[in-house]
């Protein structure tokens, strides 16, 4: 019982990470119908500016921050600048995301080196939550909790105001969206960079457990297509299913059968595909 | 989109050029150059394949690279593990790469587009995957090495760089022959269709989740060839192989040289390992590179090298 139970918060650890990660890319799909192959390196970016920052001011707030910044920034810079070009052209969009994704590999590898690092745990969150025989790191509660909020916070946007009316009614159609008058082409800038700022906090996130090494943008990206995949192209809701499914799934497979890990991971997927191909909460 | 060339005089004769150097060439060049053309006729062969999904059925597979890897490791298990023959390691390999192409089919070939890559790539990152974790089979992050060089062929004595080139050409003459019968063919037709428009397709009567599935099966019959002429050209097989960077590498040999042409492709494979071996002599900084080909080429030539010249599509 305690096995399943600290396997279960495992499980909603690596959800919670896949949530953060995979919310930008479903949003960005939705409503600019990208596939973006650069969504893992987003992440990857996120890391290692933290782990920079960190270095020089030895606060992962800090580093969480500026990562946030820096990549929502790149992010912005490159749908302004290249892929506004391709709007409603999944294909050339998708390529281009393939040169940046093989681009910022390389750079961060230059830039960076290819040795493996965590970032620091924040000295309040070291230690573990001790529940009688359950015993879990406070850093990883945390992490669940901080993506919850991230949930909610979007939730409330995507619900609650008139961007996120706008969001959803591009995610719906994004023809008659710009007939209505909404700016798609300006709202998917923002969904862009947004994603791109979300994947790179939870590469901060999962930074004290996960850390940075190279080749890990390619490790990702499937887990997070996965996620989008099972919980529905362009669905919030979908994304936070999705990751918990995935999260689960994988814990799981990974602590019981290590060698079939990816089948175990993607056998979901298979699944969902064969029975609909949209996704829990998708639309055709 | 099916090209006719009138307005591009100078395809025939570059073909023409290109294909009498594949076969006069060789033995003038050395060592070195003959290694790298055996390598563009493979990737060639494996690039083709691609544009049978992606240039003419529409098809966007960025899990590719995976049936040749397999097909790859196939006959590497086979010859070193096993100790099997020659006949049997191809056959062997061929076998794994075409079957799970038979089975991957049944899950990927009824969605389209965007769901289609992005399972694509999920697939290949499965058998990358297995090939990286599975140690036992696969040697895991060291690969197989020590796969027997080709000695004799039908009698015939073809070790050596020379010989296996063109072992490899012959190959590739033989396998862009079927290409080119299978997208002529009205097989070939109604998958240019099934691209163009698939509920007219499918209400004029066409299987079209038939004919997807088919050329679905076709492409990775092909990437198996190629991949067992990889083992034998390198002699080595390693998790690299069947990476997204190899898959999204191919990627860029079909739309770099142009899709739905055949040709393009080849060209697009020479162009890249061409220019990777080049640039490896002088930097370390090959994805970076070739990132950044990947955006020029879609900015400037979207519609490939091949297509060059003609109007972009709307």
């Amino acid at each position: 019982m305690t096995y399943f139970i600290v396997q279960s918060l495992n499980g909603l650890f690596s959800a919670a990470l896949l949530f953060l990660i995979a919310s930008g890319l479903t949003l960005a799909f939705g409503v600019m119908r990208i596939v973006n192959i650069a969504h893992g390196s987003f992440y990857m970016l996120g890391v290692y500016v933290a782990y920079s920052v960190a270095a020089r001011t030895s606060s992962l707030l800090a580093g969480a921050l500026l990562a946030v910044l820096i990549v929502g920034a790149v992010g912005f810079l490159m749908q302004r600048l290249f892929l506004r070009r391709f709007a409603s052209q999944p294909l050339p969009q998708m390529m281009m995301t393939m040169g940046f994704a093989l681009f910022f590999r390389d750079a961060a590898l230059m830039i960076w080196g290819g040795d493996p690092f965590t970032l620091a745990t924040p000295r309040w969150l070291a230690g573990s939550m001790e529940t009688g025989a359950i015993v879990f790191p406070w850093y990883r509660l945390f992490v669940i909790a901080v993506a919850a909020l991230v949930g909610v916070g979007l939730w409330l946007i995507n619900e609650r105001t008139l961007i996120g009316a706008r969001v959803r009614a591009t995610v719906d159609d994004p023809e008659i969206a710009a007939a209505t008058g909404i700016n798609v082409t300006r709202l998917s800038g923002g969904v862009f960079a947004v994603g791109a700022a979300l994947a790179a906090f939870g590469g901060v996130m999962g930074g004290p457990i996960l850390g940075g090494y190279a080749g890990m943008d390619f490790d990702l990206l499937p887990l997070a297509f996965v996620v989008v995949i099972v919980g529905g192209m362009g669905s919030l809701k979908g994304a936070l299913i999705g990751a918990i499914v995935v999260g689960m799934i994988d814990n799981f497979g990974k602590a019981l059968v290590p060698e079939l890990s990816y089948f175990t991971l993607f056998a979901p997927m298979v699944l969902m595909l064969a029975l609909k191909p949209t996704g829990f909460y998708g639309r055709a | 989109m099916a090209g006719r060339n009138v307005s591009r005089p100078w395809r025939l004769p570059l073909v023409i050029l290109l294909a009498s150097f594949l076969l006069v060439g060789p033995p003038f060049l050395s060592a070195y150059w003959v290694g790298l053309l055996t390598q563009v006729v493979i990737l060639g062969i494996l690039a083709m394949s691609l544009d049978l999904l992606i240039g003419y059925t529409g098809l966007p597979s960025l899990g590719h690279a995976g049936f040749f890897g397999v097909a790859a490791y196939g006959v590497g298990v086979l010859s070193t593990t096993y100790h099997a023959g020659l006949w049997t390691s191809v056959a062997g390999g061929f076998a794994i790469g075409t079957g799970l192409a038979a089975l991957f089919g049944l899950i990927v070939s009824h969605v389209r587009d965007v769901y289609f890559l992005m399972i694509t790539m999920a697939l290949g990152m499965v058998l990358w995957g297995l090939s990286f974790r599975w140690i036992p089979v696969t040697g895991g992050d060291n690969g197989i090495s020590g796969i027997p060089r080709l000695e004799t062929l039908l009698g015939l004595p073809a070790s050596g760089p020379i010989p296996y080139y063109y072992v490899a050409l012959a190959v590739f003459v033989l396998c862009s022959a079927l290409m080119t019968m299978l997208v002529k063919s009205p097989f070939g037709l109604t998958l240019q269709g099934i691209r163009e428009h698939e509920p007219r397709m499918r209400s004029l009567g066409f299987n079209t989740w038939l004919h997807g599935y088919v050329s679905y099966v076709c492409a990775g019959a092909f990437a198996s060839i190629a991949g067992i002429m990889w083992a034998y050209y390198n002699g080595f097989v390693s998790p690299t192989y069947l990476d997204l960077t190899a898959s999204s590498e191919l990627f860029l040999m079909v739309t770099l040289g142009g899709p739905a042409t055949l040709v393009g492709p080849v060209i697009g494979a020479g162009a890249i390992v061409i220019l990777k071996n080049v640039i490896s002599a002088y930097t370390a900084r090959w994805l970076l590179i070739l990132g950044i080909v990947y955006i020029v080429t879609i900015l400037w030539a979207p519609q490939g090298l091949w297509n060059l010249g003609r109007e972009r599509r709307s």
